[in-house]
């Protein structure tokens, strides 16, 4: 795989492995690949943005929180996002613009719900800028 | 054949045990209930792992369970129950999982499904208009801030009070619809800002509420104590959760389980099962917080209850009350409780955790309203939207055997992916619609993911529960008319 994210099986689930050049993009891919499960992302337009910070202890639990904070955001506002640039400043804090728009019912496509991302078979490698992570929906 | 691959042990027919030396960690070995038929489906889905994860967890009493719908969880498997010592055990917000009490209830009415037909499609359009579901969806209600507060403490009670639902339905609801020792003080407001706005929604995935006519009653006499009387009675399903309350609190203390999982110097094969000691602080927190979710939960599906009623109401131009649509029982079927149970002869305190699972207490058992001493308490098995759902009764076999629990659904056998790939979402709709099932629904891939052919055959789940005890079958019910998110 190039950069970008796949999608992977799983029974009652859903998962994806996501890569970048860097990690900040493998995260940026996740995020997109994640919200490609949820709607089309090709109906979504750049409308409204979301700066986040997050700081937590290691890689995974940033990868964990990263993810389940845009869900966040997806439930409390209704903000679907498609577009993110994401820093990770060492192992523990991450900043992020991300851009998309608010759903809108007669436009967006409904695809899957998620629940949450999972800590089922996370992994982050700094080395290959490859994340992977699975989905409860 | 006496073993299954050399990895499993044939204890009978339907129970076959995983042995403890099947990996190191495990404290007790795993009993999978099933037919021989569906062992080379459990062991190509990974599920044989994750019930020997599970048997390595701390205080972990007797035996890792599968129940006969059990498929690849998270984590735990969907469909597994593990019995913690409340002593020496431990808590694990992965045995719950992210929709904390996700559940079901099932209403009766006085209809029949002849009468109804004429405006079945307009009774599921109502539905679909009244219960919002899908997406994003937010509920007619929002919640303040020291509203929210109530309904995390006073669960189905709070809604009662609203004026949503008879107070007769707290009865029917296990814990009668809320756990006191809940403490909205450890939801965070993360939590409670996502559960403000989506009370009294369905939310996506495989949640819905079904109208549906009994089809087929195997035991009268306990039928007829749940209020089922004849086959073509309509009937009600509700399937939903805690939403993104219950999600949002399930994310919050894995975090903090993860660290306490170090602190107390645990090993754990799979970080999803993170966990700490159920008397330790981390541990009481969890508990008051999945338990305030789980009142969110059960005033949820009791705020649905309110508007199924009002649908029919409207649609058919005849009172609730005269309709019937009492409610018969709620189960929750993702969640951690602590229970009395005999072991080794001895009576103990247990933290019983079921992820995709639901209570089957028998006749007689303390924690049961009277409506139901003296037949069980009803366990609601509901199906995917093309074939049956049953109802069936707690048992005492059930106690002895798998701490007072039984399956709680199909078991899905494809992946979402495979699903929608191979199963066309239209298709299957129209399928359903030359059969005379009405579907609404959110999403068209949404009911692919959904169909029947997702899902194992709920009949075989079901005669396995009842060929090995775990649940006594009382009825089946049929579907007439779906509406989804």
């Amino acid at each position: 795989m190039a950069t970008g994210y796949r999608l992977i099986e799983h029974t009652a689930d859903i998962g994806l492995i996501a890569r970048g050049e860097n990690l900040g993009e493998a995260y940026a891919n996740a995020a997109r690949g994640m919200f490609s499960i949820i709607t089309d992302l090709r109906k979504v337009r750049l409308r409204q943005s979301v700066t986040l910070s997050i700081s937590e202890q290691n890689l995974d639990m940033l990868l964990f929180e990263w993810l389940n904070r845009l869900l966040f955001y997806f439930d409390t506002r209704g903000i679907i996002l498609r577009d993110f640039e994401v820093d990770l400043a060492g192992h523990s804090r991450l900043t992020a613009l991300c851009r998309g728009e608010i759903y809108d019912p007669d436009r967006h496509i409904i695809k899957t719900g998620i629940k949450a991302a999972t800590f089922h078979q996370l992994s982050v490698r700094a080395d290959t800028g490859t994340v992977r992570v699975i989905f409860d929906v | 054949m006496n073993n299954y691959r050399g990895i499993l042990e044939k204890i009978d027919a339907y129970r076959w045990r995983l042995n403890q030396n099947y990996t190191a960690c495990m404290h007790v070995p795993g009993i999978i209930y099933a037919s021989e038929r569906m062992l080379a489906h459990i062991n190509e889905d990974n599920v044989l792992n994750q019930v020997a994860n599970v048997a390595c967890l701390p205080g972990i009493t007797g035996y890792s369970l599968a129940m006969p719908d059990v498929h690849w969880g998270y984590g735990f498997p969907i469909g597994g129950v593990a019995a913690m010592s409340r002593d020496d055990g431990v808590i694990s917000p992965g045995g719950v999982g992210f929709d904390i009490n996700c559940g079901v209830r099932l209403l009766t009415t006085s209809l029949d499904s002849a009468d109804l037909q004429p405006k079945i499609r307009a009774l599921i359009d109502e539905l679909y208009v009244s219960i919002p579901s899908g997406l994003g969806a937010s509920g007619k209600i929002n919640l303040k801030s020291r509203e929210i507060d109530r309904v995390l403490e006073d669960g189905s009670r709070w809604a009662i009070e609203q004026g949503l639902g008879r107070p007769e339905d707290l009865a029917c609801t296990e814990e009668s619809g809320y756990f006191s020792e809940a403490c909205a003080g450890n939801v965070s407001l993360h939590a409670k800002e996502r559960g403000a706005g989506q009370l009294g929604t369905l939310g996506s995935g495989n949640h819905f509420v079904e109208v549906a006519a009994v089809d087929e009653i195997y035991a009268p006499d306990i039928a007829r104590v749940m209020g089922i009387e004849r086959a073509g009675q309509v009937v009600v399903w509700i399937h939903t959760g805690s939403r993104g309350l219950g999600h949002q609190v399930a994310d919050d203390y894995i975090k903090i389980m993860l660290q306490a999982t170090a602190k107390y110097g645990i090993t754990i094969p799979d970080r999803q099962l993170a966990c700490c000691p159920i008397n330790s602080p981390e541990g009481k927190d969890y508990l008051a917080a999945m338990r305030s979710a789980a009142n969110y939960a059960w005033a949820n599906r009791q705020v649905i209850t309110h508007w199924v009623r009002e649908s029919f109401e409207k649609t058919l131009g005849t009172s609730a009350g005269s309709l019937g649509l009492d409610l018969v029982w709620d189960v929750a079927h993702n969640i951690a409780r602590l229970e009395t149970h005999e072991w080794q002869n001895k009576k103990v305190c247990l933290c019983v955790h079921r992820k995709g699972a639901t209570r089957s207490f028998p006749a007689g058992h303390p924690d049961l309203p009277d409506r139901y001493g003296s037949v069980g308490q009803p366990v609601l098995i509901p199906g995917d939207m093309g074939r049956y759902s049953f109802i069936m009764v707690g048992t005492h076999k059930a106690m002895t055997e798998s701490f007072g629990s039984t399956c709680h659904g199909a078991g899905r056998i494809k992946s979402r992916i495979a699903a929608k790939t191979t199963i066309d979402g239209q298709d299957f709709a129209a399928s359903l619609a030359r059969r005379g099932i009405i579907v609404r629904a959110g999403s068209i891939s949404g009911i692919a993911e959904e169909a029947s052919g997702a899902y194992k055959d709920i009949s075989e789940v079901i005669e396995v529960a009842a060929s090995a005890g775990l649940s006594d079958k009382v009825a089946r019910t049929r579907p007439l008319g779906v509406i989804k998110g």
